[in-house]
């Protein structure tokens, strides 16, 4: 086995030594392989943005270069970069946004096979936020007014976003006053890639502005847009109670991993394997049942809205298939390893792609479309029900290793959870940090990373939080972390948190840790705290509650983005490891310290969870100070 | 004794074994602290461009070692296993020993006026620009007789 940090998770140790002794190169044996990597990609130094170059900056030789070709230093080597993975992950959430807004207004004229509107209350307050009159309006007349104009925001040459509304008029004004309110998604990301080609935008502090207006158009524009319509499509989260990891699936039944993104697809694979034709079908050729379980972000859609079981996080899709168990692995896009069909060669596996966006040589591909929705995902899941039959038994080592957890908490629930049927409020909340029961809410969300003990700095740093009362909010593979820890049950309150947090999740009933759903959802924790803000008492603006954020593991540009909007909205992000930057001195001292003076948010790097917690929980008291809220009540 | 072999068809240029060179002979042994701290560490490894490709290029640790000779301070010494020794204290930057080395392999740190040389990583016993070279350009392997 590859002698590097590793999940002390016992299902992915157990599928791991599988691998090993079937000689299959998993994400870790890759990882060792690519060690170490190169100094100046992880210092942000190299640019291949032109043919001058390739360039790099020389760090250490004082006779090095310390420019490139063209002239650029450092910085704006560094903050070129950097926009452009900023620009890389909010064009996925917005495109993931785009492709609900699709799906929705599909449904919205009838076209689309096997979805309806679920949550009409939710449509409502979202097509007057768009500036639709509702009034004697069918819900598809409204829901199909408020595609287009979804649509057309997209392209926007000039205003303001609609859900950005929602936020404080403290931050609004921030943000016009730096020229960082995102005018349209489409936009400014256009914008932002122009503005990284050789030659054009050559000052890092503007590179960072626009930067921030991109991921704004992001947290309060498509990742916002998949949230809400997502919530009306295919019903808003209530908690719940749910499975995850390795050992949800089923010796004895027909087992398919959806694994993704985009809920278009994975809610109606869902549906359509409770079909009883579909089940009948199963029972002739020997199998039980289906189970349909998911993988990274599309698991948490399904699993918040319908329980449905999630068999792991990112950095277990390839042992998925090594259960050997596996009759079909269905995807659509992020986060998709292109490794999968290299492995599912050696069991029975199907891999089939299905977005026109994402292709992988040697999948099937069955390109989705939501006019024939019900009909495709049956047909899908035939080829499935087909393959069970040629699974090896001999081949089949599914790990006894699952957890329980409740998900399904979002910013509309929170107003049930502590007011009651009667009483729709926020007030306890609130209080509870005014009076020192509470010390604040951390947000601890993000990828998994075979760079660190995939899953333990996650459930750490969490358990810290907790124990200083500080309450948590997660969202994407950190959840399903920490889900593998128990911690997102009500027990975990009396397990790990202090007296504080005790007290509220004996008197509310919720686990200490809220599971707030996939990626996208990160959008939820800046309309909850749009509704912390509102109640009062704590502040202003975004940037004067006492919360904090962190994404200990993170992978993908998307992570960088949401970190980016957080920053831009008011909050400190910490990172387990920096996005390539320390090369660039000034940069660094621009994110970490003066961006502070704009938008009262920063950035901080630490790997060490505990030392990761200490910084949040610093920032969390320097907020509480400033607020001149009571003591703590416990500490 | 083992030395340090270079293979110009293999080097692509980019300058790992420089940077893990540096890390390795800084106080914190860390990249992200390594190029903030004060008097940075220089590699005693440089990457050169020649007629048959590129190729990094250290101390040979020869046996004929001119520069022992050559230097005035005896700062330098030779030991049949370990190579050639250097005691940073002694050497007063004369540069003799650049002038002697056939190589052109001895490179100055003009900020104390002492060479910087390569001690095949004596710390760890293992020279860092071999073991992590991208591309195994760079060997270290017994010498030939």
């Amino acid at each position: 086995m590859a002698e590097n940090k590793f999940s002390g998770d016992k299902a992915t140790q157990e599928l791991r030594q599988v691998a090993e002794d079937l000689n299959i190169q998993t994400i870790w044996d890759r990882e060792v392989l690519q060690t170490p990597h190169c100094g100046f990609g992880l210092l942000g130094i190299c640019c291949k943005n032109c043919n001058l170059g390739p360039c790099r900056v020389d760090p250490f030789n004082p006779d090095g270069p310390k420019l490139g070709v063209c002239g650029a230093d450092a910085d704006v080597i560094a903050a070129r970069n950097l926009l452009r993975h900023i620009t890389a992950g909010s064009a996925c959430h917005n495109d993931h946004g785009r492709e609900i807004t699709k799906a929705f207004y599909m449904t919205a004229k009838g076209e689309a096979q096997g979805y309806k509107i679920n949550d009409e209350q939710k449509l409502k307050v979202v097509a007057q936020e768009y500036g639709v009159t509702i009034e004697g309006k069918s819900s598809p007349e409204i829901a199909q007014e408020l595609a287009k104009k979804i649509f057309s925001e997209y392209g926007q040459q000039e205003g303001e976003l609609a859900l950005i509304q929602r936020a404080p008029k403290k931050q609004k004004e921030l943000w016009r006053k730096h020229g960082m309110m995102p005018r349209g998604m489409d936009r400014e990301v256009v914008e932002s890639m122009a503005r990284t080609n050789m030659g054009v935008d050559n000052d890092y502090r503007s590179l960072m502005r626009q930067g921030m207006k991109v991921a704004l158009s992001d947290g309060w524009g498509g990742s916002m847009i998949a949230t809400d319509l997502s919530d009306i499509l295919f019903r808003s989260p209530r908690p719940l109670s749910g499975k995850s990891n390795l050992g949800v699936f089923k010796e004895d039944e027909v087992n398919i991993a959806v694994h993704g993104h985009v809920p278009v697809l994975s809610d109606m694979i869902a549906q359509a394997a409770t079909d009883p034709e579909i089940l009948k079908y199963a029972k002739e050729k020997g199998a039980n049942g289906i189970l349909v379980a998911g993988i990274c972000c599309t698991a948490l859609e399904s699993l918040m809205r319908r329980g449905m079981p999630v068999a792991g996080n990112f950095l277990q899709q390839e042992l998925a298939i090594i259960t050997g168990a596996l009759e079909m692995l269905i995807v659509d896009l992020q986060c998709v390893m292109p490794s999968l069909p290299e492995i599912a060669k050696r069991f029975h596996t199907k891999v089939i792609s299905t977005n026109p966006r994402a292709h992988f040589p040697g999948t099937e591909y069955i390109e989705f479309n939501e006019a024939k929705g019900f009909e495709l995902a049956k047909q899908i899941i035939r080829k499935a029900i087909d393959n069970f039959p040629n699974r090896k038994k001999e081949s089949v080592n599914i790990p006894k290793v699952s957890a329980d957890l409740v998900p399904g908490f979002t910013t509309e629930y929170v107003f049930d959870m502590l007011g009651g049927k009667t009483r729709f409020t926020y007030r306890p909340l609130n209080d509870g940090i005014i009076m020192g029961r509470l010390r604040g809410v951390a947000a601890v969300v993000g990828c998994d990373n075979p760079k660190m003990q995939s899953g333990d700095t996650h459930a750490r740093l969490v358990k810290e939080l907790l124990k200083n009362d500080v309450l948590v909010v997660q969202t994407g593979c950190a959840a399903t972390a920490c889900a593998k820890d128990d911690l997102l049950t009500p027990e975990a309150a009396f397990k790990h948190a202090g007296k504080g947090i005790q007290e509220i999740c004996e008197a509310v009933g919720c686990p200490p840790v809220l599971h707030l759903g996939p990626c996208v959802d990160n959008s939820r924790i800046l309309t909850a705290c749009c509704e912390m803000v509102k109640e009062g008492g704590i502040g202003n603006g975004l940037d004067e509650l006492p919360i904090a954020g962190a994404a200990p593991e993170w992978v993908s540009e998307k992570a960088v983005a949401i970190g980016w909007y957080f920053v831009a909205s008011g909050a400190l992000v910490v990172f387990g490891m920096p996005y390539p930057l320390y090369g660039a001195k000034n940069l660094t001292n621009f994110v970490t310290k003066e961006v502070e003076e704009w938008t009262g948010g920063r950035w901080a790097f630490e790997p060490d969870p505990m030392k990761m917690a200490r910084i949040m929980i610093d920032h969390i008291d320097a907020k509480r100070k400033a607020l001149n809220l009571r003591p703590m009540m416990y500490q | 004794m083992k030395k340090l072999y270079y293979d110009p068809k293999k080097c692509t240029a980019c300058k790992t074994c420089e940077i893990v060179c540096a890390i390795g002979h800084s106080p914190s042994k860390d990249l992200y602290t390594a190029i903030v701290e004060d008097n940075v560490s220089l590699p005693s490894v440089r990457v050169y461009v020649g007629q048959e490709g590129n190729f990094p290029l250290a101390c040979r640790h020869c046996k004929d070692h001119p520069c022992v000779n050559a230097c005035i301070a005896s700062a330098l010494s030779y030991d049949t296993e370990k190579g050639l020794l250097f005691n940073k204290e002694k050497c007063v930057g004369c540069w003799m020993c650049v002038m002697a080395c056939p190589y052109g392999a001895v490179r100055t740190d003009k900020r104390d006026n002492k060479s910087v040389r390569c001690d095949l990583c004596a710390d760890i016993n293992d020279p860092r620009c071999a073991k992590n070279c991208p591309t195994k350009a760079i060997v270290y392997v017994e010498e030939k007789k």
